[in-house]
């Protein structure tokens, strides 16, 4: 069974390909549509790396975000951050709060397929 | 009659001796005489003296000394020159207005190369209607900038916008990575093939949808002909029906109705409505028909009014603002700010004007107040320039109580009352804006003017 990868994004076409262009370099991918309920997720299960998109309902990536380096179990957890707003003001919160990564939709499958390969080496 | 006496190098009648050409510049003082006005005009329209005397039905002689400011001009033999000059008589006796004059400054202080600021003035008065092109054309550039502020406002923080561009970015997102597949050079079986079609398919008619959506809430602003923020939207309907307003003076009057009857954008006709529940407030506390009598009596003396009535200043400035014409009374302007300084409410009258972006002049006693809430100012002001316009002004903050968790809300009101009787050596010297402000040495100046040493 290949490394984890908790994809939370509630986009469910992008949720698909996501899923199989990872799935097919040999990641098991799983998935979380909810805001509100992606921490609880993360922690009853901790994934080797998260995928997390900012604009989600229910709660905002960035509030997981907080959360997930407020915990122990997830504090180095890696996160990719996905979001459809490339401002610099998001780049900077997400960093500040923790994330290893930062994406701007539209990405391209090798961007994420490259980045996911070198953060969990393989 | 004036004799040449070899010293007085300026007048006219020493420049036709000494054969001075027609467009010589006048003296500051000289340029602002009536009768300087009236001789500037007949030339530029090609007029000899006596033809114009002619028409006026006055000697040619009489006219020389109107023109040289050795005689006054006024009643129907100044509306008699106004027509015959082919000019407001109101600009002969006062050059431009202080609005006009106010925004060719500030057209002159966005010039890469300033222009002869020291000359506005007599611009204005020998072309009023290039005046009124160019403060118009200033005034446009404004409010332009002020809508282009505001888009900006609305791409960076408006939900609205936020959502819709979201569901465009997420469709091209996943078009982007389904295609991506797609056209991998791997082979993919039936299913999915089926499933990335049908993805995308999906995708672009939801992309479709949200593209139409979006570009119908950036075409918006575009359908409206006059770029305004809220603030100039009840401004520009205030100026347009009159700041007295029949219907809120009866009891029963209904300023929830009266705004919703503007047809404003509804962040306007909130904003309208607040003013409107304030003034509705203030005419029963104040009726015309108690007011108008004492008003015409004591003048427009705010604080002898307030006591008078026995009630809070700031009721009073506001009633002042808004009364209809009353013979002897003149007409009065108001301006409301917050605690920012940023200009909530104005009420203009000729002279007077502030920026509403919280820019305007920080000595004007409204923002003195502003720091003292509860204490009356009353301060004479002067503007800067040729007219040296002067007003009483009379000011009050007013603060809301605070919690633990909310600081108090202050917010000031001042009325500004047309004063040309105070002398200029009496008042406080403010300005409209520092940019088009030209006062040297002012303790209170945030920038440095574009209009140099001109005036």
């Amino acid at each position: 069974m290949g490394k984890r990868v908790l994809l939370i994004e509630d986009e469910p076409n992008i949720i698909e390909a996501i899923s199989f262009i990872l799935s097919r370099d040999g990641f098991t991918v799983h998935t979380h549509e909810d805001g509100e309920t992606a921490f609880a997720k993360v922690t009853a299960t901790p994934p080797d790396m998260v995928i997390l998109d900012v604009m989600l309902p229910g709660r905002s990536g960035f509030d997981i975000l907080r959360d997930l380096r407020g915990d122990a179990r997830t504090k180095t957890l890696p996160v990719l951050m996905l979001t459809a707003r490339g401002q610099k003001k998001d780049r900077d919160l997400a960093a500040e709060l923790g994330a290893d990564h930062f994406m701007t939709k539209p990405f391209s499958n090798t961007e994420i397929r490259e980045h996911v390969r070198r953060v969990l080496g393989t | 009659m004036h004799k040449y006496d070899g010293a007085c190098v300026n007048c006219f009648l020493c420049a036709r001796r000494k054969q001075l050409k027609r467009f010589t510049v006048l003296p500051i003082a000289n340029r602002l005489h009536t009768g300087t006005r009236i001789r500037e005009r007949r030339l530029d329209l090609g007029l000899r003296q006596a033809e114009l005397a002619k028409r006026l039905g006055i000697s040619a002689s009489y006219l020389n000394l109107i023109e040289h400011n050795h005689r006054r001009i006024a009643g129907p033999l100044l509306v008699a020159m106004g027509k015959a000059l082919d000019v407001d008589p109101t600009l002969l006796t006062q050059g431009a207005a202080r609005a006009t004059l106010d925004q060719m400054h500030a057209a002159a202080s966005s010039a890469d190369t300033p222009p002869e600021v020291a000359r506005t003035e007599e611009l204005a008065a020998r072309y009023p209607g290039w005046a009124d092109v160019i403060a118009g054309q200033q005034s446009r550039i404004a409010a332009l900038e002020a809508r282009i502020q505001e888009l900006t406002d609305r791409m960076t923080s408006d939900p609205e916008l936020a959502t819709s561009l979201h569901a465009v970015i997420s469709a091209v997102t996943s078009i982007r990575s389904t295609a991506a597949i797609l056209t991998s050079d791997e082979s993919l079986d039936a299913d999915w093939l089926r499933r990335f079609h049908r993805n995308i398919h999906d995708d672009a008619i939801r992309l479709a949808g949200s593209s139409d959506a979006l570009v119908r809430y950036l075409d918006a602003p575009a359908d409206s002909d006059v770029p305004l923020s809220p603030f100039d939207e009840v401004r520009s309907a205030l100026d347009q029906s009159g700041f007295h307003i029949p219907s809120l003076e009866k009891p029963r009057g209904d300023p929830a109705a009266a705004a919703a009857n503007a047809g404003l954008s509804p962040a306007a006709t909130l904003l309208l409505e607040t003013y409107l529940a304030r003034y509705h407030q203030v005419a029963q506390i104040l009726p015309l028909a108690n007011f108008t009598p004492v008003i015409m009596r004591v003048g427009a003396a705010p604080d002898v009014l307030a006591d008078h009535f026995n009630v809070p200043l700031v009721d009073v400035l506001i009633r002042c603002a808004t009364l209809p014409d009353i013979a002897g009374v003149p007409a009065m302007g108001l301006a409301m700010c917050d605690g920012s300084g940023a200009i909530t409410f104005e009420k203009q009258i000729p002279g007077f004007a502030l920026p509403p972006s919280g820019r305007a002049c920080p000595l004007w006693p409204l923002f003195t107040a502003i720091g003292q809430p509860d204490r009356p100012i009353k301060t004479a002001v002067g503007l800067p320039g040729q007219q040296q316009d002067r007003f009483a002004c009379y000011a009050i903050a007013t603060q809301r109580t605070g919690s633990l968790t909310r600081p108090p809300s202050v917010s000031a009101t001042m009325l500004v009352i047309p004063a040309p009787e105070i002398e200029p050596a009496n008042v406080l010297p403010v300005g409209p804006t520092c940019r088009i402000c030209p006062r040297k040495g002012c303790d209170a100046r945030r920038e440095p003017t574009a209009l140099g040493s001109a005036l």
